[in-house]
């Protein structure tokens, strides 16, 4: 069996899982569903270590495998099959989706357990899987637009998990919408390349490419653009970002896998699949880079100023794909999807920890009511910081390895490229701070009272449960979370799982140290091999150089977060108000979305009310449907006065047209 | 000596008619009908019709016009209020109008032969023999329709102006005529949304109308 | 006489005919004008038999007069059916068939 047949198994287990699921949803006992679901990833990560050797297998050169099971149209130029693409870049992202999902879902099984909707969470969770590993397999743009969308789809489903809570409802809507505009923004570009190039196939695209467009030609670089316009929508970054914080109203484990490892990175799987054009137009991935940059320093300033616990932690990823937006923009491809891999591992890592201290705070998400949970959640306490270390990049954990490295090839590429390897530094400092300001404040200092009521035993429950961010009381039934609250310490799953990602995160940076190997790299290779970017890298000396910079700028944040937030406590409230303009600025997260509401949704609020108003009541209703009607009306009420009921009228009008038509033969017989 | 003939007898047949139209006293129109048809029967002969004059005779003055005199006798002669203004005046107009352009198309216009004398005469041309030929070979279908459209106007004109059932007062007759409704449901003007019209005076409002008007009764032309 | 003459005739007879049927209110002279303009067609179709020589024209005046024989019985019959009923005799109050 070659590889790309193990690449369609690898898209039929997860939908073959939510079939399950879904259709027995009324049988299935218990947490089986989650058992199911669990496996059938599982059986996914598998074939796709098969589809790994058995790629690996081949010599380097034909390591680029498409398979078509159906064509759906091969006229009018069009060319659309259901076709999937194995090349090494997919192999790489469908391992990494597989297997965090496997363990996010692992961790699902008993996270999820009292919420009534435990089946309906598993059924999206792998219809989500199933559609990210579409989009990556995918190997025209047609099915990459489908997994997008479908990935879109899952995303809305389960931000809006518990659905009767409103706000959960309306950070789903917003989701969607700025999704929406992203795939507007994906269809247009394909179509842009698409009229030059006459192939939806992505090799025959990338190797028509170069002979159909010129360097920085105008319709390639709007195409280019317009992908841009997607990818960010879909990987949240600056302008089209105000979603990805909202979506954290849905359940822990589905910001772990959807708004932390897998779907926000589609944005930069998308820019690496598209570097043949994106090198074309540099224009384009100049543009990419910049933004990339932006997000990932407003991100981060935001970071330092909310103290909702998963809003740090989602701005953090918002940060981090910058990184690697930044990254596959400027064409440090290995590196940036080397971070994607770490990333995804202590950010999932980082997620779960985080499910389980809200756990144990029984559903309250505030960090300014946390505090001292160190020994009673010691477990969670190890992986928060292993994940912390691993996300500011200190030595030796793999963060340090990925995210250094970019930063090393920028400054490499040099020209505009430093300023922005400059602000990555920058960013990391910022890194440091706010992971770690989460950290102290959250485990270190004395203990609050969910803390001091856990070392003696005794999980603390809501008797009134409430919305974590508006405070509004509400219940347990079904839409709302379960009554019940886990941590990881008191649940295996949960364990197990954390701690595979823990040891990922430490030992994963082993797979690409300057200078010792870069396995990586070598692996990706056939994919990026027309590329003249990822040809260039920088010596060992200086990626070294840039490594060591990176690793004493992240213990320098570390070092101050700890100072500000642990020796002197304090100093964060003196400095809040000394700074007090800039941190309304952070605080209410660069007023993005007050411009947006301004900018966009009111004028489309007016836009529809004069719809409403003036086109349909008036124009259409009164004028156009009424006064139709009162014309034929007023015409028939003439008319219906010429029946007037007198019998000699009605012979005068017989006479009358028997004489005209007397008159006409007359006349027409030439009388 | 037919000029002759024919002036008197033309000049009978438009009096008879102008007395029709002009005459206040019906039965007076009915006899002047009678003076007409019987100068048309000798203008017929001046056209060699000679069974069709005897039929004019004898079916239309002898038996039509006695059916028309018995008529009048028993509706009476009432005096008529003379008509609206509008349809005095045009009326007339209307007809002279028509006349003219009669006669211009007639007269005017290319059927030729109509100042000529006519066909040459055949003997037996117009006689009863002739005309039964004809009736029996080329018309035998309208003449058998006709006899029936003969049938079918008797048994007509009988169910019309029968009485009911033995001799009913005319009280119930009344009710079953006018059951308390008023006349204008069912017709043309409630359809189109008239609905105050003559009440028959003797009829209370009842709940049974409503029951008919509801469903039909929505005027059409208003807004949705 | 020429012919054209009996048409000028049958047609004056059809228009005097005309003006009665408007101008009249009784049912029953109307009935009566009817007739005159019958009559009138008549006249015409005789003459035009006159004129071709062929009797096809007495024969459908023959008809012509069956059919007003008919008409005049039935239209009387309601006439009378209208006195019985005791409905005004007058065609301009008879006007149930408006709108």
């Amino acid at each position: 069996m070659t590889a790309t047949t193990f690449g369609w198994l690898v898209l039929l287990c997860p939908l073959v899982g939510m079939m399950i699921i879904a259709l027995g949803h009324k049988v299935l006992p218990g947490t089986v569903p989650g058992w199911i679901a669990t496996a059938a990833i599982a059986l996914s990560f598998g074939c796709a270590i098969v589809m790994l050797v058995a790629l690996l297998g081949r010599t380097p050169g034909h390591r680029q495998l498409t398979s078509s099971l159906w064509d759906y149209a091969s006229s009018v130029g069009v060319d659309a099959k259901l076709q999937i693409l194995v090349d090494p870049l997919s192999v790489f992202m469908v391992l990494v989706v597989s297997g965090v999902s496997t363990l996010i879902h692992l961790y699902s099984i008993s996270y999820m357990k009292s919420d009534r909707g435990y089946t309906r969470y598993f059924a999206y969770l792998n219809y989500f899987v199933f559609s990210m590993l579409l989009l990556v397999l995918a190997g025209n743009f047609v099915l990459l637009i489908v997994g997008w969308a479908f990935v879109g789809a899952a995303s809305y489903m389960l931000i809006s998990f518990w659905y009767r809570r409103t706000t959960a409802t309306r950070a789903g809507i917003k989701a969607f919408v700025i999704n929406v505009v992203g795939d507007v923004g994906l269809v247009l570009g394909t179509f842009f390349i698409f009229t030059h190039t006459g192939t939806l196939d992505l090799l025959h695209t990338f190797a028509a490419a170069p002979h159909v467009f010129h360097r920085d030609s105008t319709d390639l670089v709007v195409g280019c653009l317009l992908l841009l316009v997607g990818a960010f929508a879909k990987s949240a970054q600056v302008p089209l970002h105000t979603w990805l914080p909202d979506a954290m109203e849905g359940p822990t484990p589905v910001s772990s896998l959807i708004h932390a490892a897998t779907m926000v990175t589609a944005g930069v799987y998308l820019i690496a699949r598209m570097h043949p054009l994106f090198e074309l137009a540099p224009t384009a991935a100049d543009v990419g880079a910049v933004g990339g940059c932006l997000t990932l320093l407003i991100a981060g300033t935001i970071g330092l100023a909310v103290t909702d616990l998963k809003r740090v932690i989602a701005y953090s990823t918002m940060s981090q794909i910058g990184y690697m937006i930044m990254g596959v923009s400027a064409g440090a491809y290995s590196a940036a999807l080397f971070h994607l891999m770490t990333h995804a591992f202590f950010k999932a890592l980082l997620f779960m920890a985080a499910g389980s201290l809200i756990g144990a705070m029984a559903g309250s998400q505030s960090l300014d009511r946390m505090s001292g949970f160190r020994r009673a959640l010691p477990f969670t306490f190890a992986c928060f910081v292993v994940g912390g270390l691993a996300l500011s990049g200190v030595p030796p954990f793999s963060g340090f390895f990925s995210k250094d490295e970019i930063l090393a090839y920028l400054n490499h590429r040099g020209g505009g490229f430093e300023i922005m390897g400059i602000a990555g530094y920058v960013g990391a400092l910022l890194t440091g701070l706010y992971t770690f300001r989460m950290i102290f404040r959250a485990f270190l200092g004395d203990p609050c009272p969910e803390a001091k009521a856990l070392e003696e035993g005794h999980i603390a429950h809501a008797d009134h449960p409430v919305n974590p961010l508006t405070g509004e009381p509400e219940d347990t039934d079904v839409g709302f979370p379960g009554p019940e609250h886990r941590i990881a310490e008191r649940e295996w799953p949960m364990k197990a799982a954390m701690g595979m990602l823990a040891l990922l995160a430490v030992v994963g940076g082993a797979l690409q140290i300057p200078g010792v190997d870069d396995a990586i790299t070598r692996f990706l290779d056939p994919t990026f091999a027309g590329s003249r970017l990822a040809a260039s890298e920088p010596s060992t000396t200086a990626a070294w150089v840039g490594l060591v910079i990176g690793a004493a700028i992240a213990v320098a944040g570390i070092a101050i977060a700890y100072r500000v937030w642990v020796l002197a406590p304090g100093t964060a409230a003196v400095v809040r108000q000394r700074l007090a303009p800039l941190y309304q600025l952070f605080v209410n997260k660069w007023y993005f979305d007050e411009l947006i509401d301004y900018a966009i949704v009111r004028p489309v609020q007016w836009l529809g009310q004069m719809g409403e108003t003036v086109l349909d009541r008036t124009l259409v209703s009164e004028v156009i449907t009424g006064g139709t009607v009162s014309v034929v009306g007023a015409v028939s009420a003439a008319v219906r006065r010429a029946q007037t009921g007198f019998l000699r009228y009605y012979v005068a009008l017989m006479l009358l047209g028997i004489s005209g038509v007397v008159i006409y033969f007359l006349v027409s017989a030439g009388g | 000596m037919s000029a002759v003939l024919f002036f008197i007898a033309a000049i009978g047949a438009i009096t008879g008619a102008i007395g029709v139209v002009m005459l206040r006293n019906q039965f007076y129109s009915v006899l002047a009908l009678v003076c007409h048809l019987v100068s048309l029967a000798a203008l017929f002969l001046l056209l060699r019709a000679e069974f069709v004059a005897a039929a004019q005779v004898i079916v239309y003055a002898g038996a039509v016009m006695v059916l028309y005199v018995f008529v009048a006798a028993y509706i009476g002669g009432n005096e008529e209020v003379p008509t609206r203004s509008g349809l005095r005046v045009l009326g007339p107009l209307l007809a002279l109008a028509l006349a003219i352009e009669l006669c211009v198309a007639m007269l005017g216009t290319a059927l030729k032969g109509i100042s000529g004398k006519g066909a040459p005469y055949l003997p037996g041309f117009g006689t009863p023999q002739h005309i039964g030929r004809l009736f029996l070979t080329k018309y035998l279908l309208p003449f058998e329709l006709a006899s029936l459209l003969l049938l079918v106007a008797a048994v007509g004109a009988i169910v019309l102006a029968r009485r009911r059932r033995g001799l009913e007062p005319d009280e119930e007759l009344e009710a079953r005529y006018h059951p308390r409704m008023p006349t204008w449901i069912g017709s043309m003007a409630e359809a189109g949304g008239i609905t105050h019209y003559d009440e028959p005076p003797a009829a209370p409002a009842e709940t049974e109308t409503d029951t008919e008007s509801t469903p039909e009764g929505a005027p059409i032309g208003s807004q949705n | 006489m020429a012919i054209g003459w009996y048409l000028v005739v049958s047609a004056m007879i059809f228009a005097i005919g005309a003006a009665g049927v408007l101008v009249r209110r009784s049912p029953l002279v109307i009935l009566l004008c009817l007739e005159l303009m019958l009559n009138a067609a008549n006249l015409a179709l005789v003459a035009f038999s006159r004129m071709w020589g062929s009797e096809d024209g007495q024969v459908f005046a023959l008809i012509v007069m069956v059919v007003a024989a008919c008409e005049v019985t039935v239209g009387l019959g309601l006439l009378v059916a209208m006195y019985r009923r005791r409905l005004p005799i007058d065609v301009d109050d008879l006007r149930e068939l408006q709108g």
